[in-house]
C-alpha cells in the first residue's frame, strides 16, 4: 500500500512537471518570435497618392510639388521646419558649456571640416531647396524637400552644388504620385554618403545597405527581415528618433537594441548579466565596413598638389581614392575590427572658435564620456577616424577653410588650391580671427557603430575579450576582467611555489628510493 | 604487536574524500583555464563547468560539515603541537632510514600531527577563502542604479586575486598530498585504505576494534 502511494506521488509529480514544462513552451513565444511575426507583416499603404487629382497637374518645379503636398498635409510644414533635419542644429546641454545649439551648422568635423561658407555644396543633403550663403534656411515652406525622404519611385536625385535643388530633368509627377513611407534608399542617399563619398563617415552605413545580404546586416537584409531604417528610427511629428554622437551630446532620444529585444535577450543568465556593462553592439557587430571600405584617415596637409596645373586623383586597387588634390591623402579599411570605449550617452564637442589647450596632442572633436565606475556607462564599439587638419597656431583654433565656390578667384580651396586665401575667406565667413599662419594637427572623431549587426552564429565569442593575448578590450584597463587580467605577483609566486614543490618531491622520492635499496642490500647481507 | 585489518574510513568519509578530490581537481582545472593559464574546454564551457562543479562542491561541504559534527569526527582535526617535531623529523630523516612512523594510526586518531595542522588550515582558511571569494565572484553585482549601495562591489580585482591565491594553495596541497600518500606502511597502503576503508594497523586494543560512537570523545584523542 505504502509503495503504491509513493509511486503514485512520484508519477503525479512527473506529470505536473511535464505539463508545466510543455505548456510553458506553447504559451510563451520568445521575443524574437514575436518580433519576427510583427515585422514580417508589411502594412499596405492607407492611401494611393497616384489617385489624387492635385498630383496629376503638370509640375514644373519641386516647389510646386511641395505646395500640392501642403494642400492636404497642411500642418506638416510647421513640424518639418522644427526638425533637426531642417535646422541642422538642435538644443543640447553640453557639460561645461550649458545649453547650446549644436549641429552641422556650427560643429567642426574630421572630413570636409564644416558647412559654413560651403552651404551651396553641403546643402545637397539638406531637406530643403537651398540654404543661403549665411547658412540661414529659408522660411518659405515651399522650400521643404518632401520628396527626398518620401519618393518611393527611386528616381528622385538632388543636383550637386545647387543648394539642395533636385535635377531639373526629373519627372516630378511620377515622383509625387509614388510618395510613401521613407525606405532605405531615401535615408541612405544622404546618410550612406556623408563626408563626400560612400561609407566615408560612419563605417557601418554604406550603399551595401540599400539591399544588404544577411552577412552585411541581419535586420535589414533584403533576403531576410528586410527592415527599413524607419522601422527602428521611429518618427514623432517629423522628428526622427536616434542620433549620432558626432553632433549629439545628451543621453536622450536614442535608438537602442533594447527597445525591441529587451534588457535580457539571452537564454544564458551570464550573457544577460553582461548587458549591464556591455552594449549589444559590442558583441553583435564583430566588424564594420563589411562590404565597402571606410575612410580611417584623412590628411588635409597633403592637399593642393597639382599635375600640370590641374588637380588629380589616385586610387587603390578597390577603387578608393587614396589621394585627391582637393582633399589630401586617405587611408581606407574594410572589415574593420572596432575600437571599444566606455560610453554613458553624453559627449562634448569642439565647436568653431574653441581654443585648443594642447596642440601637440590629437584633438578629440567629439569626446564620448564614460568609464567603468560610471553606472550609466557601457562598452560600445566605435570607429575612430583620424584626420590632419589646418589650425591657426597663433590663435590656437581650428581653421574652417572656404572649400567650395562656383568659380576661381573667390578664395575657395577646391578652385584655387591656396590655403592662405581659403583660410582667410573661410574664417571671415564664420567671423573668427585668422593670424595668417597655418599649421596642421591631428584630430580624432569617435563614431559609435550600431549597424551591420551579425547573425547569432557570427557573434563574438567569450574569448574574443576574455583572453590574455589580443583581447578586444585590451585598451580598457580601468577594470578587472577574468581571463584577461591577473596579478603577476600572485601568478609568478604561485608558479615558482609549484615548481619548487615538485623539485622537492622528486628529490625526496629519489633519496627515499636510494636509501630503500641500500637498506634492502644491507638486510640481505 | 599483532597486525589487524581495521575498518578505518567509513563509507561516507570515503565518498566525501573522493568526491572532494575530484571536484577540487576539476575546479582547479577549469578555474585555471578561466584564469587564462591555458585553453582546453574553451572559456565559455570552462565557466559553465566550473559553476556546476561549484554547486556540487558547496553541497558536498554542507553534507561533510553535517557528518563531521554529528559523528564527532571533527575532533580528529583539532590541531596539536605534540609530536609535530617528531613527524617532521620522520619525513626529513627517519623515512630514509626505514624508521617507524612516530605516531600510531588508530581509528580514533587517524591523522598525524602534521596532517591535523594542514587539514585544519585547509578547513578553516583555504577552503573558506576559496568558497567565499568564489561566491562573491559569481554573485558580485555591478554598481546598479536602484540597488542597495552597500552591497555593490566596485571591482572584481581583489575577489579574483584572493580566489587565485586560494586555488594555488589548493593545488600545492593536492600535489603534496599525492606524494605523501605513498609514505604509508607500504607505497600503496594509504591509497588502498582510502579506497576500501580497511587498513592493516597495529592491534593495540582489541576492545576498540569495533567502532562504537560512544567511545568517540576528546579524551581518547591525543
Amino acid at each position: 500500500m505504502k509503495k503504491i502511494v509513493v509511486i503514485l506521488a512520484i508519477f503525479g509529480l512527473l506529470v505536473v512537471l511535464a505539463v508545466g514544462n510543455l505548456s510553458q513552451k506553447d504559451s510563451e513565444p520568445t521575443t524574437i518570435d514575436i518580433l519576427k511575426e510583427k515585422y514580417s507583416k508589411k502594412e499596405p499603404p492607407e492611401v494611393d497618392h497616384s489617385k489624387f487629382e492635385i498630383l496629376q497637374h503638370k509640375f514644373n518645379s519641386p516647389q510646386e510639388v511641395t505646395k500640392a503636398c501642403e494642400y492636404c498635409h497642411n500642418m506638416t510644414a510647421h513640424q518639418v521646419m522644427q526638425s533637426d533635419h531642417w535646422n541642422w542644429e538642435r538644443e543640447e546641454y553640453v557639460q561645461g558649456r550649458g545649453v547650446i545649439y549644436l549641429g552641422k551648422s556650427n560643429a567642426i568635423n574630421n572630413f570636409c571640416i564644416g558647412t559654413r561658407g560651403n552651404e551651396k555644396s553641403c546643402a545637397k543633403c539638406h531637406i530643403g531647396y537651398g540654404i543661403n550663403d549665411e547658412g540661414i534656411v529659408y522660411t518659405d515652406s515651399t522650400n521643404i524637400d518632401c520628396l527626398v525622404c518620401h519618393d518611393n519611385s527611386e528616381t528622385y536625385v538632388k543636383a550637386p552644388e545647387k543648394g539642395g535643388l533636385p535635377l531639373s530633368t526629373l519627372d516630378f509627377n511620377k515622383i509625387a504620385e509614388s510618395v510613401g513611407k521613407p525606405k532605405r534608399s531615401n535615408c541612405g542617399v544622404c546618410h550612406f554618403f556623408g563626408g563626400g563619398g560612400n561609407n566615408v563617415k560612419h563605417g557601418d552605413l554604406d550603399m551595401a545597405m540599400f539591399e544588404p545580404t544577411m552577412d552585411v546586416d541581419i535586420h535589414m537584409a533584403s533576403d531576410g527581415m528586410n527592415l527599413q531604417c524607419v522601422d527602428c528610427h521611429t518618427t514623432d511629428q517629423h522628428n526622427i528618433s536616434g542620433k549620432v554622437y558626432s553632433l549629439s551630446s545628451m543621453n536622450h532620444d536614442r535608438n537602442t537594441c533594447e527597445q525591441c529585444h529587451t534588457d535580457t535577450p539571452h537564454e544564458d543568465d551570464i550573457l544577460n548579466e553582461h548587458t549591464l556593462k556591455v552594449a549589444c553592439q559590442s558583441c553583435h557587430i564583430p566588424t564594420y565596413a563589411k562590404a565597402n571600405s571606410t575612410k580611417m584617415y584623412w590628411d588635409w596637409s597633403t592637399a593642393g598638389k597639382l599635375k600640370n596645373g590641374e588637380p588629380y586623383e589616385e586610387d587603390d586597387s578597390l577603387g578608393n581614392h587614396t589621394y585627391l588634390s582637393i582633399k589630401g591623402s586617405f587611408v581606407w579599411e574594410r572589415n574593420v575590427v572596432p575600437d571599444y570605449v566606455w560610453f554613458n550617452g553624453t559627449a562634448s564637442h569642439y565647436l568653431e572658435g574653441d581654443i585648443i589647450q594642447d596642440t601637440t596632442k590629437p584633438l578629440i572633436l567629439n569626446q564620448l564620456h564614460g568609464s567603468y565606475s560610471d553606472d550609466e556607462s557601457k562598452i560600445i564599439p566605435v570607429k575612430i577616424h583620424i584626420a590632419k587638419q589646418p589650425f591657426d597656431p597663433i590663435n590656437r583654433i581650428l581653421i574652417q577653410p572656404k572649400l567650395y565656390a562656383d568659380k576661381k578667384g573667390e578664395g575657395a580651396f577646391w578652385k584655387d588650391f591656396n590655403w592662405q586665401t581659403a583660410s582667410a575667406e573661410g574664417m571671415k565667413d564664420v567671423g573668427l580671427p585668422f593670424s595668417g599662419k597655418i599649421s596642421f594637427m591631428k584630430t580624432e572623431m569617435y563614431w559609435p557603430i550600431n549597424h551591420m549587426v551579425a547573425s547569432k552564429e557570427n557573434t563574438l565569442q567569450c574569448n574574443s575579450c576574455h583572453t590574455r593575448e589580443n583581447s578586444r578590450l585590451a585598451k580598457l584597463t580601468d577594470f578587472y576582467m577574468p581571463g584577461r587580467d591577473y596579478s603577476s605577483l600572485v601568478d609568478t609566486g604561485g608558479k615558482w611555489l609549484i615548481i619548487l614543490l615538485i623539485i622537492g618531491i622528486l628529490l625526496h622520492a629519489t633519496i627515499r628510493f636510494l636509501s630503500y635499496r641500500k637498506i634492502k642490500k644491507e638486510v640481505s647481507k | 604487536m599483532s597486525k589487524k585489518q581495521v575498518y578505518i574510513y567509513k563509507g561516507f568519509e570515503r565518498f566525501w574524500h573522493w568526491m572532494q578530490s575530484t571536484l577540487i581537481f576539476f575546479l582547479a582545472f577549469t578555474g585555471f583555464e578561466i584564469h587564462g593559464t591555458y585553453t582546453f574546454f574553451g572559456f565559455r564551457d570552462a565557466v559553465r563547468y566550473h559553476n556546476v562543479a561549484t554547486y556540487m562542491f558547496i553541497g558536498l561541504i554542507v553534507f561533510a560539515i553535517f557528518w563531521h559534527l554529528t559523528t564527532g569526527e571533527y575532533k580528529q582535526y583539532i590541531p596539536t603541537l605534540k609530536n609535530i617535531k617528531a613527524q617532521l623529523n620522520y619525513y626529513i630523516f627517519g623515512i630514509f632510514r626505514n624508521a617507524p612512523h612516530p605516531t600510531k594510526k588508530t581509528v580514533l586518531s587517524k591523522l598525524n600531527p602534521l596532517q591535523k595542522l594542514t587539514y585544519f588550515g585547509l578547513k578553516i582558511l583555504v577552503i573558506p577563502l576559496s568558497v567565499t571569494s568564489g561566491l562573491l565572484y559569481m554573485f558580485y553585482r555591478y554598481p546598479s542604479k536602484h540597488g542597495v549601495e552597500a552591497i555593490n562591489i566596485q571591482t572584481l580585482q581583489f575577489i579574483a586575486i584572493f580566489h587565485t591565491i586560494a586555488a594555488i594553495l589548493l593545488v600545492t596541497f593536492l600535489i603534496t598530498h599525492l606524494y605523501l600518500l605513498t609514505t604509508g606502511e607500504t607505497v600503496t597502503s594509504n591509497l588502498k585504505a582510502m579506497l576500501t576503508g580497511f587498513e592493516e594497523l597495529d592491534d593495540e586494543d582489541p576492545g576498540q576494534e569495533k567502532i562504537d560512537e560512544h567511545v568517540l570523545s576528546t579524551q581518547n584523542l591525543d
